[in-house]
Formats: C-alpha cells, structure tokens, sequence
C-alpha cells in the first residue's frame, strides 16, 4: 500500500468521523448553513480524492450522497429518514475503507447498488418536495468533473477564511485546502478522464456495473453486514489520529514511535533516579549541580512525550451524539447529549481503555436511565431528557461523569432483583445503605431493565464496565437520587505509564502498592485506639466504626517465613495499609512502610505474567528491582481469603452480639474449679459474677447456714457437696453468682482456670448438682448445674422476704431443646417466683397446651431443630386460643434484624439468653401490661 | 529444530558444520549453549524475590538498566543449592526478553563439529531429556547441549496448563 492511499485512508476516516458528528447537528438545526457546507465540503473532498485514486466504488457512494446533501443545500426539507440514509452511506464507506486497509489498497468487491438507488430516491424526492425549483437543482446533480471540483473547493474557501474559530478535530485546515486547490489544478490534463469516469458513474447508478456478475450474489449480503459491523468500522482510522487536530500546525507521527520515545524517557528517568540516589549517599558531591540540572531535564523531557500521547478526551466521545441520535429513534425518547470538558486530556492508552466502557454507560443512561416522554411529562421534566458527559483533572486523575436527568434508581427493582438473583439476602438488605444496595448493579449478571431491549439489559453491563474501569487502575462510583437521575463517576489515572506508589516490606522483600487504591495507612500499637481483634481466628481492624478484614502481605504472596501464618499478624506492632478496591475495602498489614516513589511501570517477562498478584516490575532508584502489587489481584486473594461476611458486618454492637452468639454455639469460657474433690468441676463462665476470696473470720452462721456480709447485705454461702465446710483459716475462695440483686456464693476449694472449650457433655449425671461430664483440657470435668445449687440459695432468701404472691400464681411455659439452657434459667424463673414447666420443644408445648394445661406466659427459645422459635409463635398466634398469651422469645442471636423477624412473628419481646435480668423484667413488663389491660 | 538454527547462526568464523558453545557448569556437569544465543556473562546480584513464581524462578534483577528473569539452572535440574559459593549466571535473549541462567561457573567456548552431537541417551533422567538437545562427547567428559528454548518454552506453559 503506497503512503498517499495511507495517509487518504487515515484522513478520510477521521474526515467521516466528523461528519457523523456534523450531521446529528444538523438533524437538530436543519436551517444552519454552515454545518451543511461544512459537511459537504467534507463528502466532497473524499468523493473528489477516490476518483482521483481511482476507487469507483467508494466514489459512487459519495457521490450519491453529496448529490442528497446538495438539495438540501437547495433548500429541500431536511427529513430524518434522509439523514438515517446518508448515516448508512457514511458507515458503508466506512466498511469499504476498512476492508480497503485489510486488503493493502484493493478495493473490496462489492455491490452499493441499492443504497445508490435510495440515495437517488431521496433526491428525486427532495427535488419533488422543492416547490418549482427542478431545473436549476439538476446542474447540481450533474455538477460533478473534477475540473469544476477545484473551483467549487476554491468557493467554498471564501466564506471559510473568515471564519474565526479553530478547526475541529479531523477538519480541513486552510492550508490544505490550499494544496488540494493547488494539486486539482496541476492535475488539470487528468480532468479529461474524470468527466469520463463521471459519466460512466451516471450510466452505473442504474444498473450494478462496477461488480463481476459472477461477485453479484455474494457480495448481496454485504450491506446489512456492513451495517452491524458499523461500530468497529470507525475504529481504524481514530486509532491513528495521533495529535487530535486541535491546530494546523501538527504533523503525524507514527504511535510506535512516541510509544518508543516515551520508553526511552522512562529508561531515562530511571537512570536519573539511580544518580540522583548515589548523590544522596556522597554530600558533597561535584555532580550534584550538573545532576539537578539532568533532573529538571529529564522532568521536562518526561513531561512533553507525556504530552504527546495526551489525547482530549473528545476523541473517545466523537462517537457519542451519533450513537445518542441513533438510540433516541430506537426507542422513541428525545435525548440531548451534553459535553462538557471534552479538551481534557488523557493518555491516549487510556482513552483507548475508556472508550467501550463510557459508550456502554450512555446507552444504559439512555435505556435504563431516561424515562418515557409521556413518564417525564407526568413527573414534571421537559419531554427531553439530558445526558451529560463532563471530564476533568482532579489530582492525579480525571474524573468523568455520565449523568442522566431520568428517574434514577429504583431500590425495591434492584432489591427485587438481587434477591431474585440470590446475590443477597432480605436480612442483609436491613443492614445496607441505598448507595450500597445501589451498587448491586455493578455485579456480574445484574440487570433491571424491565425487559431485554436490543440496546440493553443483557446482563452483561455494568460488571464488564467496572473490570475494564478497574483494568487500568480506576474506579467508578455511582450517585442516584430517585425522580432526580443518576450519574456514574469514573475516576481514572492520567497515565499508565508512570504510577505513584507506595514502597512497603513485607518479611524482608519490598514491594510496590500503587497510591490510587491505597485510602490510608494506620499504624497499630498496643495502646492506640486502633487495635487488631480477632474474631475467632479472624484478624480484623476497628477503624472509626468499620470493621476491615486484614491479612499480612506476606500471607498473601506466601512468603511469610514462621511456623504458623495465621500468627503473621503481630497484634502489637505493624502498619496497615487500607486498601479500596471496587466497592471492597480491607487491610493490608506489612512489616514496614518505606516512602512513596513515583516508578515507571515495566511489564513482567511472559513467564511471570501469570502471576496476578502483580501487574509489573520496576527498577528503584537505588537500582533494585522491585515487584509492583496488582490491587485487584490482592482483592481477588483477599476475597477467597477471609470471608466477606466480616467485611460486611459494620456495626461494633452487632458484631459483640455475634462473638457472643458463637461462644454460646461452639467454644465457650469455662471456669475451672475444684470443691470438696480432686476431679475438676466446670462451670460457664458467663454465669459467674465474680471470684471471691474472703477471710474464714468474715464467715458468719446465721439460722443454720453459712453467710458472708458482702455489699451491704448477707450473701448465703453453698457448698458443691451437702457436708462439706470452709476452710478453717486463711482465706476461702468462691465464686459468687448474681441475679437481680440477689446473690449466692459458692464454696470451691481451688480455681484451678479459665478456659475456651466446647462445652459437650459425653456422660450424663444423675448425681443431683452435676449436669454431666465433659472433656475440658483433655481431662474428663463435671459440669456443675447451678440450677440445682440457685434454690439452696434462694429457698433461704424467699424465707426472709416477703413473696410475690401475684406472682407465684403466675403459670410460665419454657420451651428450649438445650437442657443446659433449660437447667440454667428455670431456677432462675422460679427463684423470680414463677411457676414454671418445661418443654424440649415446640412439639411438646403443643401437645401440653392441647391437654388443657393454663400458662399464663410462654418462653421459647428460637433456635431449635425441627420447629423454630417463630415458626412456633406463628403457630400459636394462629389458634385463636393462644392469641392473646404473653410470648417471649430467648436467643442468643440478637440483632435488630432478628428482633423484627420475632415482632412479625408475634413474639411480645425478645430477649438475649445471656441476659437473664432483661428476662425477670420481661416476663414483669408482660404480666402488668396484662394487669393494667384488664383492670 | 533450534539447533539446526544454531547450525546456520553459530558459524560466525567456522566452518558450516561446526558450533560453537559455551560451557558451563551446573552441579558437576558440564552443560553447552549455542554461543549464539549467549548475550552476556554476569554475577547475579540484589536478586528480587517473586513470590508465587514457579520454584525454578529465583527472582528479577537489575542488569544495566534492564529487568532479567533469573532462572535457577539447579532447580531447574533438581539439584542440590550450591552452599557459600558464588553462582554465574548467563544472559540469554528468548522472545525479546532477557533472561538469566544461573549456573555455578563459566567455562570455555569450544567449537564442535554438529556432526558429533548425539541424541540423548534413552536412560536419561526425564527432568534432564527435557532440555537436553544432545550430548557432545569431549575428551573424558560429556557435555549435554542445553537447548534454551524448550527450557524456557516449557517454563511458559506451565502456568498456562495450571491455569
């Protein structure tokens, strides 16, 4: 392929992108001269440029639709229909061009013959729907010989020189108006051919000419093909507009070759911080003031091939008003396309990235985004609507918006939908924001269009859009205010090539963590108020309310040198790196942070590519070579690493109920003691209140009992075993237990510990005190039943206070599957003075409550096998019989989402297991709420 | 079929059937590579670690402003590490990119007839065949052709094929 066909292919192509643009003005402004001549011209040129290189085909094309444009340069009325046609043209010379380039400059085989004839339709009507006008409108459709073409070109320039305003990207500048004025005329002995060649076009319009016969039927296809190919049509030429055309005074470069210029400054900025580093080491070195001179040097050098492959960010939106105009027809809504900032540059890398995703974006704003004409007329807006797309420089990054005036999103669609999906639960939408629930819509497979539309909701958007934005580096964000619109923030690094790191270590290597992901370092020490905890063996940072889910780096890249990596992370010392990917954020803990250093991004050798936990190489300044982490890859690891769960779980409360929640299904602290036997005794620690010691002398006996004054008032002492006695002198340790203002102390011989163990009691017991016996540190232990020991206690207490006879009439019904639970709290409900029957389930309620028996309240317990706690309530409420009887539910499961679920259920309240306090005033809030009801 | 290239390359001042390589030593054997393909000769220092690579990978480094690939020839060969003794490495070009062998020392260049390379033996450690493109039979020794490109070839698929 000769470089003029070259360099006719790059500028037409740029020229045809233009007047894609030029021509959904016009549509708008049918009455606005200017665009018109400008559009034409452009045609013109290309029509005049293929006759002269001798490309029939492509000529044809444009010429048919020139003659279109000419009459409504004429005046005839501009219809959509007529612009949609010169669309199709413009994409079929597009498609031509294309295969043009594939083909090294053969012109692609192929038959435009229909789309002639259409072209040749709509000026025939257009001649028909100008009044009175056919003679003079015919020289115009014949005004075609290149001779004549130099002096059009030379008309036209008069109105273009006064012109004040600088070219457009891809416009014709004056000078090479000039020069094409300039080469016509030279040509001028060639224009005998020309009219020839125009001639025979004439007589081709009519019939298919310029194809073989024998090409006719498989070249028929070839527009409608040519038709969905039309978005990768364009492409070719953008890629090689290098400098945009923002002023006539550019040349064109090749993109390798600022590509390899750009390396070599990286190479060069490199070497300067290897100098640079060797002076710091030497005071005072004579280098150091020619060395700042190669600095500033070198940055300026940086900066201007920097600016090289800066591109406006106008160039990925040329595309943009054509694919807006297209969609309004499709769907029936008039959109406005509005750009602001459109000069902002990016690196051309970049721009390219961007590209599909920003198209993607505007077609769900226009799909998704936009209601219907007659919605908005009812909701108030003008029948309009209005995309914005608006880029600029913030920081190191461009910030682009695509903002939509429609309706916004609808929370209960992307709720309905996510549960439909199962992506999450009803419990964990009570827990999340809008803005959270918003960002569903950025998962994989996600769509809320009502229905599949050919132009979205396919599901596959908003997903791809976040990976390509994450590819290089940036982030999207999205703000929706119902009724009010939406807008998606893309936030993105000006360049790939040189990225703002952050150098850490991480068991003795360093490593690279770019800046852009990185939201804040926190440095952990014993006694800061950020403290590393543990969720069983979870590390997780508290940070001003949020709970991070962390993990040392070296975990991460397997190279963490100790006996056990879930000891990695050292609850002392460290620096956490907090780190936002997408929407997850978490913690990265490294042994040490070095300084921030601006590197130049080297790519890995192929045999390290793999490696997704980097995305590339560098060399420091002091001349090592340093591994740059890859963010997303760090995230992907993370997320198979601690379970999402914690990073979800936010509120600290909600969090302590959980830990607690586990104590009490799996590990559990028990007191380890002994009493009156050498074999250790076990109790739940969360029952006791507190460990005592008091002198033998402060033990008193009073009506045949033991008893110490203890806070004001006399505690009754019980022995594990009838019989045995205190301890003759010194002190005597016990362990007191509290409820209610009442309590009670246990006479051990020894706490021996404190230990986490599940609580599984093997054998059972049928030694009153004893519930069972379990194995507690490898060593068989009885687990004692204070339910037995509280009433030793408290029969003595009920002595000497007066009773609650209200209260002792009261009949309660405590059903739980769990003995422990059973044995703990019905001592505890009698000692409040009710009379209380238990149940080991639902089952055994019903049949209970079906003989007849009365009970003034019900506790349930929620979690149980076979029938849960609120299918049971629900049951209850169900017969009329129940309706109206107290029930409270017990859990150790307390969140405000299961406290709802308990509401709706019909449970009148709902309290912790733990708490057994909160339970005395809940039964008492229910029986006077009762008294007060009925009196 | 590389070393038939080599055959074509390697006979800068030779005769056309013989090649020239360059000995090297790893783990007592003595090993030969096409001096052809041999860029440099270097003592491989400040080698960066990178983790998750595959094992024979000892890491990246810095050589004259250009990051190289280093790959450890004992592992490669599953040898025993070379204790308190300086290693060599040999810097070798594979698809544009820079690599380097590590191995314990650099020997000669000797130039061989192509003729007397001999197919490796059938009773060949497996892990050995596999980059191994001859043998050359030397006076009291043997020298096994080290043929880079399925060496590092094969380092290129393995992650694809776990992946």
């Amino acid at each position: 392929m000769d470089d003029l066909l070259r360099e006719f292919i790059t500028e037409t192509n740029e020229s045809l992108d233009v007047v894609d643009v030029e021509l959904v003005k016009f549509e708008q402004e049918p009455n606005n001269a200017t665009i018109l001549d400008n559009i034409f011209r452009l045609v013109h040129t290309i029509k005049g440029t293929c006759g002269f290189l001798g490309l029939p085909r492509l000529e044809g094309i444009a010429h048919a639709a020139e003659t279109l444009m000419g009459k409504f340069r004429d005046g005839a009325p501009v219809t959509q229909e007529a612009v949609s046609l010169i669309l199709i043209s413009i994409d079929q010379i597009k498609d031509i061009l294309q295969e043009l380039e594939a083909a090294e400059g053969e012109e692609p085989q192929g038959d435009d013959s229909e789309l002639i004839g259409k072209l040749e339709d709509m000026s025939a009507k257009a001649d028909v729907a100008m009044a009175g006008g056919g003679e003079a409108e015919a020289e115009v459709v014949d005004e075609t010989p290149a001779a004549e073409e130099a002096e059009e070109v030379s008309e036209e320039e008069n109105p273009e020189q006064t012109l004040e305003r600088p070219l457009r990207p891809g416009e014709v500048s004056l000078d090479e108006l000039e020069r094409a004025f300039q080469e016509t005329e030279i040509e001028v002995e060639i224009a005998e051919v020309a009219p020839i060649e125009a001639e025979d076009m004439a007589d081709e319009i009519d019939e298919p000419a310029p194809a073989p016969v024998a090409a006719k039927v498989e070249a028929k296809p070839e527009p409608s093909k040519a038709v969905a190919a039309k978005k990768a049509g364009g492409d070719g030429g953008e890629k090689k507009a290098a400098g945009g055309g923002v002023s006539n005074q550019s040349i064109r470069v090749a993109v390798d070759t600022l590509e390899h210029l750009m390396t070599m400054v990286s190479e060069l900025v490199l070497t300067r911080n290897q100098l640079l580093e060797i002076v710091r080491r030497h005071e005072d070195s004579e280098f150091k003031v020619p060395l700042q001179r190669l600095s500033n040097v070198t940055a300026e050098l940086q900066e201007g091939v920097m600016a090289t492959r800066m591109q406006p960010i106008g160039n990925a939106w040329q595309k943009l008003p054509r694919i807006v105009r297209d969609l309004s027809q499709e769907l029936a809504k008039p959109i406005e396309l509005e750009m602001i900032g459109a000069d902002t540059e990016l690196d051309r890398q970049v721009l390219e990235m961007i590209k599909d995703p920003l198209t993607h974006m505007v077609r769900n704003s226009a799909d998704h985004g936009l209601e219907r004409p007659e919605e908005r007329r009812a909701a108030g807006k003008p029948e309009k609507g209005i995309i914005t797309l608006a880029a600029y420089h913030e920081g190191g990054h461009i910030i682009i918006e695509v903002r939509d005036d429609g309706k916004g999103i609808d929370v209960e669609k992307v709720k309905a939908k996510v549960l439909e999906r199962g992506l999450a639960t009803e419990a964990e939408f009570e827990k999340m924001t809008d803005s959270q629930i918003h960002k569903f819509i950025f998962h994989a497979g996600f769509s809320t269009a009502a229905e599949v539309t050919s132009v979205s909701g396919r599901g596959v958007g908003m997903d791809v859009v976040r990976n390509n934005i994450e590819l290089i580096g940036g982030t999207v964000d999205l703000r929706s205010a119902t009724g009010k619109g939406s807008s998606f923030i893309i936030k993105i690094p000006l360049t790939l090539a040189i990225v703002s790191t952050l150098i850490v270590e991480a068991s003795g290597d360093r490593f690279a963590i770019p800046q852009l992901s990185v939201v804040e370092l926190v440095r952990v020490q014993t006694n800061s108020e950020h403290r590393i905890e543990r969720i069983k063996d979870t590390p997780v940072l508290r940070l001003r309310n949020k709970l991070l889910p962390l993990v040392h780096l070296s975990q991460l890249l397997g190279i963490y040198e100790g006996e056990d990596a879930d000891q990695a992370i050292d609850a002392d010392n460290g620096f956490i790196v907090v780190m936002q990917v997408g929407s997850q954020t978490f913690g990265v803990v490294v042994d040490g942070v070095f300084h921030t250093e601006e590197i130049v991004v080297k790519p890995m050798s192929t045999m390290l590519r793999a490696l997704d936990m980097f995305s590339g190489n560098t060399i420091l300044g002091d001349g090592s070579v340093i591994m740059i982490i890859d963010p997303n890859g760090i995230a992907g690891a993370m997320a198979s690493h601690a379970s999402s769960a914690v990073a979800e779980s936010q509120e600290d409360e909600q969090e302590d109920l959980q830990r607690k929640a586990m104590s009490g299904q799996n590990a559990i602290s028990l007191l380890l003691f002994r009493a009156g036997a050498p074999e250790p005794k076990a109790v739940p620690l969360s029952l006791v209140t507190r460990l005592e010691e008091f002198e033998v002398s402060k033990i008193e006996r009073s009506n045949g009992r033991d008893l110490v004054q203890y806070r004001g008032s006399l505690m009754p002492l019980v022995y594990v075993n009838e019989g045995d006695c205190h301890k003759t002198e010194g002190t005597q340790p016990m362990l007191v237990f509290s409820d209610s203002g009442r309590s009670m102390g246990l006479v051990v011989d020894e706490i021996v510990d404190i230990v986490e163990d599940r609580m599984n009691i093997e054998v059972g017991s049928e030694r009153p005190g004893v519930l069972g016996s379990a194995v507690v540190k490898e060593r068989a232990t009885e687990i004692i039943d204070l339910g037995y020991y509280l009433p030793q206690a408290f029969e003595d207490w009920f002595m000497r206070k007066e009773m609650d006879i209200e209260a002792l009439t009261k009949k309660v019904l405590f059903v739980d599957d769990s003995s422990f639970f059973r044995n703990m709290l019905t001592p505890v409900l009698k000692a409040a003075g009710y009379d209380v029957t238990t149940c080991t389930g639902p089952q055994q309620a019903f049949d209970l409550l079906e003989n007849g028996d009365k009970f003034h309240a019900i506790v349930s317990d929620i979690e149980m096998p076979e029938i849960n706690g609120f299918e049971f309530c629900e049951s209850l409420r169900r017969d009329p019989r129940f309706r109206n009887i107290p029930i409270l539910a017990l859990s150790s499961m307390v969140t405000p989402a299961s406290i709802e679920r308990g509401r709706q259920a019909g449970f009148d309240d709902y309290v912790a297991k733990f708490d057994r306090p909160g339970l005395i005033a809940a039964l008492k809030d229910v029986f006077s709420n009762e008294l007060g009801a009925a009196a | 079929m590389s070393v038939l290239e080599n055959k074509v390359n390697g006979d800068a001042g030779a005769a056309s059937d013989t090649i020239q390589y360059v000995t090297v030593v790893i783990g007592g054997q003595l090993f030969g590579l096409p001096i052809s393909q041999v860029h440099d000769v270097f003592v491989p220092e400040s080698v960066t670690r990178v983790p998750m690579s595959a094992p024979e990978v000892q890491g990246v480094l810095n050589l004259r402003g250009r990051i190289v690939t280093a790959i450890n020839m004992r592992r490669r060969l599953h040898l025993p590490p070379l204790e308190d003794e300086q290693m060599m490495a040999v810097g070798i070009e594979y698809k544009q990119e820079s690599y380097g062998l590590v191995i314990d020392t650099v020997g000669e260049v000797l130039t061989l007839p192509a003729a007397s390379a001999e197919p490796n033996p059938s009773n060949l450690d497996r892990r050995w065949a596999e980059i191994s493109g001859g043998v050359h039979r030397l006076d009291g020794q043997l020298m096994v052709i080290l043929d880079v490109d399925r060496l590092l070839g094969a380092l290129f698929t393995e992650p694809m094929a776990a992946a």
